[in-house]
């Protein structure tokens, strides 16, 4: 459909584009990156016939961009500009119906049924049709924006070349807009080339990216490919970092700002900051704490900054628990948001922690255990998946930086060390009558401050492993023996 | 208040186009009949209907003599004039995106001035124009000054801004009217002549320079209105035009070359005008919306009306001295330049 062979262009002599190829074929939605003055518009302004290149080639359909006419090219490639501005306030139809202009004929451009037909129809499809008769300056940005992308439209083009289309839209405008450019790359054949200045959108939106630094290609291929941390990183000159889609399979880069940790002063999570009650333990953190945890509110990935862990009777009504604890937990004058809440049937005097000290960093680990209910995971399935209160809850705080890597393995070490302290104790599942691995409803935490050193890994022979390893087995053999010496009294 | 009115303008064409012409028709009666010696609105249609078809009707011989020899003249030349520098105007403010221009402002009409005085000065003639000669000069003079102007303001700012624009236009006007005003402490005779058409008249002017204007006004607004659509798509920028299919570079070159063509013609028969082009495209475009289609020949009817009423009041108002008719338009064209500058400031801001 498009293809550019060494490229080089730009304004009054100066190359801004320096020696650029890359093809897009039809249907492709193709996504252009780059910092400011990297020579996206520039690229754009030759691609759409606006800007001659001093050297290299562009072709359209297979015939060189110079052969064509305006109206010719018109009736090919559409531009949605970044902003529209107008000397005169036109009616909405009158702009749209501007978009015709190179399908009309003869000297005075008569105006036939077809080109009544199809303004109206990219009306409907960019729902402007109901501002038709209003005036441009009486139109929302985003309202605008819908004329404008319908004027395009209505051009009836099979490439569509956008500049930063999402600039100045509300969040939802941005998705709808996106959302039917795909659409239509996919059922109509539309090719769309558009620059970005989102990175997330135009990861989740193009097929391929092209990555554009001081005028060159950087990068061209998947977004996967293309959003890569220290690609971006060194391109755009900042610390970024790059996570899934929690939904599609596409990478979401996010900032890191420059002001965090720097101002806050890193303050260590040790025992001193443990309150236990009757009621509950609690742990509260002077800041957020990346956090992997599987407690009752704030379980899955996340920051927090609250961690309780609450002692309900065996005759707790489990049926919304999840919101009956957020609503405790607001008693308690907390944000449920910030907050990770687990629940357990032990009695909380018997919890058990240890403060663990290793070059570098350092960890607290907090265990309450009861194993009433306990469990051997290989032979589970004779057991009924009715929820209790958990028993076995592992609280571990780290000192220090982990990466995602690291927090899984930290909790694989620390189910292993759990599972080896209840074979040590011979802890039974009553219903198999062999050794238990665990009960049927424990939880556990992961949580790091993320400042200090860098932790890869978190497996059993890895420094943090090795921490975790030892303080999570001898809590769970402490809390496990107390909680037996209460029931044995 | 204003928008119910905008709102509906949309479907009124045809009464737009009916009511333009009805004032121009009005125009032209009133510029016929008011004067030293009134004519009624009945005998004049008589007398142009009796020498059209050459009877030869029962009416005072006087009242022929001054209707068809002296008022119907220069109703007509009043007519075109304004009509000419309407519908440039109108160009010109598509054109450049802005309501500010016309050929006034843009320094065009000075520009074709200094044509007229140095062909007038020189006593040039050349020998296939003749009568064409004085004309010929003042378009070219318009188109250089055009294309030196905006050259100028492009140098000054990429973005060709208003004010920019027009600033450029009032530093030419500046720079050709002391021009004008060397060439004519330099030849002491025809002093009075020279000043007189300087400040803009059609009074006395007769058929001939009708049929000096009239052939350039035809060309000029033909050319204009085959660029109808193109001046509306480049009223949205000149690269949406691009992207819109439009040959902006050969347009642009067209509509330049026709607005310099209305103007010098303009300039060549009546002197400097200011504001008609100003102020005639930017009412009519509040009546009946900015579409370029309608607008232009809109323009030519409520132009050519305004100038001949402006002529109306400028040889009745202190009756029997005649004020230049450049006084009259420029005390209408002035505050409403002025309302329109304000709004556009108030716009921004807001």
């Amino acid at each position: 459909m498009l293809k550019i062979e060494q490229l080089t262009g730009g304004y009054s002599q100066t190359d801004i584009i320096k020696d650029v190829s890359f093809s897009v074929s039809r249907g492709e939605m193709f996504g252009i990156l780059g910092p400011n003055g990297s020579g996206k518009s520039t690229l754009l302004k030759m691609v759409s016939g606006i800007l001659a290149p001093y050297s290299g080639s562009i072709s359209i359909k297979g015939k060189p961009i110079k052969s064509y006419s305006a109206k010719e090219l018109a009736r090919i490639i559409a531009v949605l500009p970044q902003h529209s501005s107008e000397a005169f306030s036109y009616s909405v139809k009158e702009t749209v119906s501007l978009g015709r202009y190179a399908h009309q004929e003869g000297w005075f451009h008569t105006w036939s049924g077809k080109d009544e037909e199809i303004v109206w129809q990219v009306m409907e499809q960019t729902g402007v049709a109901m501002f038709a008769d209003s005036l441009l300056h009486e139109l929302s940005g985003g309202e605008r924006q819908r004329v404008s992308l319908a004027q395009a439209l209505a051009q009836e083009p099979e490439i569509l070349l956008l500049d930063e289309p999402t600039n100045h839209l509300d969040l939802s405008y941005q998705k709808d807009l996106l959302d039917n450019l795909k659409g239509w790359t996919r059922n109509t054949g539309l090719t769309v080339i558009s620059i970005f200045h989102d990175l997330n959108l135009a990861g989740l939106y193009c097929d391929r990216l092209l990555l554009l630094d001081r005028g060159r290609i950087k990068s061209m291929d998947s977004p996967n490919e293309v959003l890569r941390e220290e690609q971006i990183a060194q391109v755009y000159q900042t610390s970024i970092q790059k996570q899934p889609h929690p939904k599609v399979p596409a990478p979401q880069m996010v900032l890191l700002p420059e002001t965090e940790g720097n101002q806050t002063e890193e303050k260590l999570i040790d025992e001193s900051l443990l309150q236990v009650s009757d009621e509950y333990i609690m742990l509260r953190s002077p800041q957020h704490l990346r956090t992997m945890s599987s407690g009752v509110v704030g379980s899955g990935i996340g920051w927090h900054r609250n961690f309780i862990n609450r002692h309900v009777g065996k005759d707790y009504d489990c049926s919304d628990h999840r919101s009956e604890m957020a609503d405790y937990i607001k008693k308690l004058g907390f944000e449920p948001g910030e907050t990770v809440g687990m629940m357990t049937a032990v009695f909380l005097e018997d919890a058990s922690f240890t403060f663990l000290k290793e070059e570098g960093f350092s960890i607290l680990v907090v265990v309450t255990a009861g194993v009433g209910n306990a469990v051997d995971a290989s032979r589970s399935k004779v057991h009924s998946s009715e929820l209790v209160p958990g028993t076995i809850n592992i609280w571990m705080f780290v000192n220090g930086e982990l990466t995602e890597e690291a927090f899984i393995q930290g909790i694989m070490t620390a189910t292993e060390a759990k599972a080896k302290a209840l074979h040590e104790l011979m802890v039974r599942d009553p219903l198999t009558g062999t050794i238990a691995t665990g009960t049927s409803t424990d939880s556990i935490l992961i949580a790091a401050t993320q400042h200090g050193s860098k932790m890869d890994y978190g497996g059993t022979v890895t420094p943090l492993g090795k921490l975790i390893g030892r303080g999570v087995y001898d809590c769970t053999l402490e809390a496990v023996g107390k909680s037996r010496k209460r029931v044995k009294r | 208040m204003l928008r119910l009115f905008t709102r509906k303008r949309l479907n009124n064409k045809i009464f737009a186009y009916l009511f333009a012409a009805a004032f121009l028709a009005a125009a032209m009666l009133m510029g016929i009949s008011i004067g030293t010696v009134s004519v009624p609105a009945g005998d004049i249609i008589k007398i142009i209907w009796a020498e059209i078809f050459r009877l030869t009707p029962d009416l005072d011989p006087m009242h022929t003599n001054i209707v068809l020899n002296i008022r119907l003249p220069r109703v007509i030349l009043a007519g075109l004039v304004g009509a000419s520098l309407a519908i440039a105007g109108a160009a010109f403010q598509g054109l450049l995106r802005n309501p500010l221009a016309d050929p006034y402002t843009l320094g065009v009409s000075s520009g074709a001035s200094v044509g007229a005085v140095l062909t007038l000065f020189f006593g040039i003639s050349l020998p296939f124009a003749g009568l064409f000669t004085l004309p010929l000069f003042s378009i070219l003079f318009s188109f250089i000054t055009i294309f030196i102007v905006l050259w100028f303001a492009r140098k000054i700012d990429r973005s060709m801004k208003v004010e920019t624009i027009i600033l450029t236009g009032i530093i030419f006007s500046s720079f050709l009217g002391s021009l004008i005003s060397l060439m004519i402490a330099l030849t002491g005779e025809e002093l009075r002549q020279i000043i007189g058409w300087l400040l803009g008249s059609v009074s006395m002017r007769g058929w001939d320079y009708i049929k000096i204007i009239l052939p350039f006004f035809a060309i000029g607004s033909f050319l204009l209105l085959l660029n109808s659509r193109e001046l509306n798509a480049m009223s949205f920028g000149e690269e949406r035009a691009q992207h819109i299919g439009v040959n902006v570079h050969k347009r642009k070159m067209i509509i330049l070359i026709a607005g310099s063509i209305l103007t010098g013609a303009a300039v060549a028969v009546s002197g400097t005008i200011g504001f008609v082009g100003l102020v005639i495209p930017h009412l009519t475009r509040l009546l009946w919306g900015p579409d370029h289609v309608h607008l232009l020949p809109l323009s030519i009817f409520t132009g050519a009306g305004f100038l001949i009423l402006a002529d109306l009041l400028a040889r009745t108002i202190i009756s029997p001295t005649e004020l230049p008719i450049g006084v009259i338009t420029a005390l209408v064209g002035a505050p409403v330049f002025g309302v329109i500058l304000m709004n556009r400031r108030s716009e921004r801001r807001g």
